[in-house]
């Protein structure tokens, strides 16, 4: 009893005790570097047969399985990652399609096409609403019911008003619509998810301090607690998909990794009506101006995906088309459950501009949504086009 | 024998209903409906393309002269949600049966008693032939068999788990109580556990993850098919009481003789 009033306080203006659950902030700074790294590099072959064999996995057991010494056991991670992503969600993948609708961008990332020096040519444009009707009819007619409208980060020309706009207008053609835009407050989550905004998703880039602020140089972004706290204030909004991310290459991808997988599972209390979702985009294609010092190879990233699987098995995984065919495929059966097909990543791509148009970074994985519905097939897995509905919106 | 399994007033020979969610293509499902028998088979309205019919990996394989289609509504986090989903699932043509899934955690996708009650009400009053699915809690079961849903639908352990029939003190309750059908709903891993629940005296189970997971679909499902028949046969024929040790004869009341 004692120790149960400790972790409570009394907030004075309601007379109210007040759960004291910490912040996304303080859960971060829960987990120093020095102490995840300590726990990763002292990992024995027996503390990842340990984390093999448990239902539940701690964090240590997490880390465990990201240890040089998890790296000799891939296999056996492998068997019980594919177990466990049956489990939860059978042999099928879901597709989704990106839409670009802007690359106008004010931030100044070092690692990103966008950004606002990244001494990328080509065209910066922000699609109109005729515009992006043509685009979601051009996708919807390859039978996606699923789409993530992306932005730079320009709240004046992508402004909310226009951001409502671009959700109000993919419903017309889609079941489910998320958002990968710049962090909003919350009346703006607020405001899109009224127009029936589904899921949002925002990288954290990633969640080494010292390495975030090397690489946002200017802009809004540059706030890292604000874009952290971001994915929280979707959730509130009511927000019912939650995607998270590390751009794999910027820092260590065990550190990385690790501190993914705790937001993911304070998000999974903190949001509990909110599911939950990771990404893992590798930095594969970066401008001149950044040399990617600290890409995982293909056995890093491998690894990284299946520690991901058993620690969170219930949570889905997507893979974009930065990845090339022949790794995708082999991913199927790996914990993937989401994947994007025939992606463009310039606005208007798909059928409103031209390829003058500068696009974000290079795909690898250039298949037509039919060839990737195939590759599915061929692996033994349904391809899922609709995993969401119109009534879930108010009427 | 006529042991049928009635449901508001339809007979059915089989006491195994199927989910068809997790199957890797239709044909999987198709050889997995075949072998388990079921008459009874659950769609999830939110995976369902009732725009594609043809096209839908679920509902292409689905004839409704074979199967009575019971439209689930998995997903839905609030009542008014879940009644959308009923009047659409209607609206599209199927017959007005739903399987009310309320279920606003993602994770474990546990039934919110609350918002279950809530659509239950309105559906039942809409003329809906209403099957919630449930936590194993007795005094719920009874809520609901009052308000007038068809059946309750209490969970053996969280969807997907394989885990067996976890709650099985609180099901054998529910079936001490109830006067509609009880049909024990996810958990189910095993031939073994959908026996388990049978021989307990559920009317029914459904069945969704086991099946869909198998290496063999249609030879799981027959397997589920037999598990069911098996526990309901023993159940009918009345199992003897369980003993901690073997029973011996008269040890203490001997020296009486015989009367």
């Amino acid at each position: 009893m004692h120790q149960e009033m400790s972790t409570m306080q009394f907030t004075a203006q309601t007379g109210k005790a007040k759960d004291s659950v910490p912040d996304s902030l303080e859960m971060l700074n829960s987990w120093p570097e020095d102490r995840i790294r300590e726990l990763v590099l002292q990992a024995t072959i027996s503390d990842v047969e340990r984390a093999l064999q448990r239902d539940n996995l701690s964090a240590q057991d997490f880390a465990a399985l990201l240890s040089p010494s998890a790296a000799e056991n891939l296999e056996d991670m492998a068997r019980v990652s594919n177990r466990l992503t049956r489990q939860h969600f059978g042999r099928t993948i879901s597709l989704y399609a990106p839409i670009y609708l802007s690359n106008v961008c004010t931030s100044d990332c070092i690692y990103c096409g966008y950004a606002i020096r990244s001494g990328m040519t080509g065209q910066r444009r922000t699609l109109t609403d005729s515009e992006i009707h043509t685009e979601c009819r051009a996708l919807a007619a390859h039978g996606f019911q699923s789409v993530l409208l992306l932005t730079g980060d320009a709240p004046k020309v992508a402004s909310i008003e226009y951001l409502a706009k671009a959700v109000s207008i993919a419903r017309e053609h889609f079941v489910s619509v998320s958002v990968e835009v710049y962090a909003l407050d919350a009346e703006g989550y607020e405001r899109l998810v009224h127009e029936g905004l589904e899921g949002v998703t925002l990288y954290m880039e990633t969640y080494h301090r010292e390495t975030y602020a090397k690489v946002h140089l200017t802009g809004r972004k540059t706030d890292f607690p604000y874009r952290l706290e971001a994915v929280e204030r979707a959730g509130r909004a009511g927000t019912r998909r939650l995607g998270i991310g590390a751009l794999l290459g910027l820092y260590d991808w065990r550190i990385d990794g690790f501190l993914t997988a705790m937001h993911a599972k304070y998000l999974q209390k903190k949001c509990w009506q909110s599911a939950v979702s990771v990404s893992f985009p590798r930095l594969l294609h970066a401008p001149h101006r950044y040399d990617v010092e600290k890409l995982p190879t293909d056995r890093e990233f491998v690894q990284l995906i299946l520690a991901m699987r058993l620690f969170l098995p219930e949570v889905g995984f997507s893979l974009s088309t930065r990845e090339r065919p022949e790794l995708r495929d082999r991913l199927i059966s790996l914990g993937v459950t989401h994947m994007s097909a025939g992606s463009s990543t310039r606005p208007g791509g798909y059928a409103s501009c031209g390829d003058q148009t500068l696009s974000q970074f290079e795909i690898e994985d250039r298949r037509s949504p039919k060839e990737v519905v195939e590759a599915i097939r061929s692996a033994g897995y349904d391809p899922i086009w609709k995993d969401f509905d119109h009534c879930f919106h108010d009427a | 024998m006529n042991d049928e399994l009635v449901i508001a007033g339809r007979s059915f020979r089989s006491r195994l209903m199927v989910g068809t969610g997790k199957f890797p293509s239709a044909e999987a499902l198709r050889n997995a409906l075949v072998a388990s028998k079921a008459e009874i088979v659950t769609v999830a309205l939110r995976r369902a393309d009732f725009s594609k019919p043809g096209s839908d990996s679920i509902l292409s394989v689905l004839d409704p002269a074979t199967y009575l289609i019971l439209p689930n509504t998995s997903g839905a986090r609030t009542a008014a949600e879940a009644v959308r989903l009923a009047r659409m699932a209607r609206a599209a043509g199927l017959e007005p049966w739903v399987k009310l899934e309320l279920t606003p955690e993602p994770k474990y996708l546990l039934p919110d008693p609350i918002e279950t009650l809530l659509a239950a009400e309105t559906l039942v009053k809409e003329g809906f032939v209403v099957l919630p699915y449930i936590q194993a809690d007795p005094v719920l079961a009874k809520r609901l068999e009052e308000i007038g849903t068809a059946t309750v639908m209490p969970l053996g352990a969280p969807i997907g788990s394989n885990r067996g029939l976890k709650t099985g003190e609180m099901v054998r309750i529910i079936i001490e109580q109830s006067n509609v059908p009880v049909v024990v709903d996810a958990g189910l891993g095993a031939p073994s556990h959908a026996a388990e629940a049978m021989e307990l005296g559920a009317d029914a189970v459904l069945v969704n993850t086991a099946l869909a997971d198998a290496n063999d679909h249609a030879a799981m499902a027959k397997a589920f098919s037999l598990g069911v028949e098996s526990g309901r046969l023993a159940y009918l024929a009345g199992l003897g009481p369980v003993r901690q040790s073997a029973k011996a004869s008269s040890p203490l009341t001997g020296f009486l003789g015989g009367s």
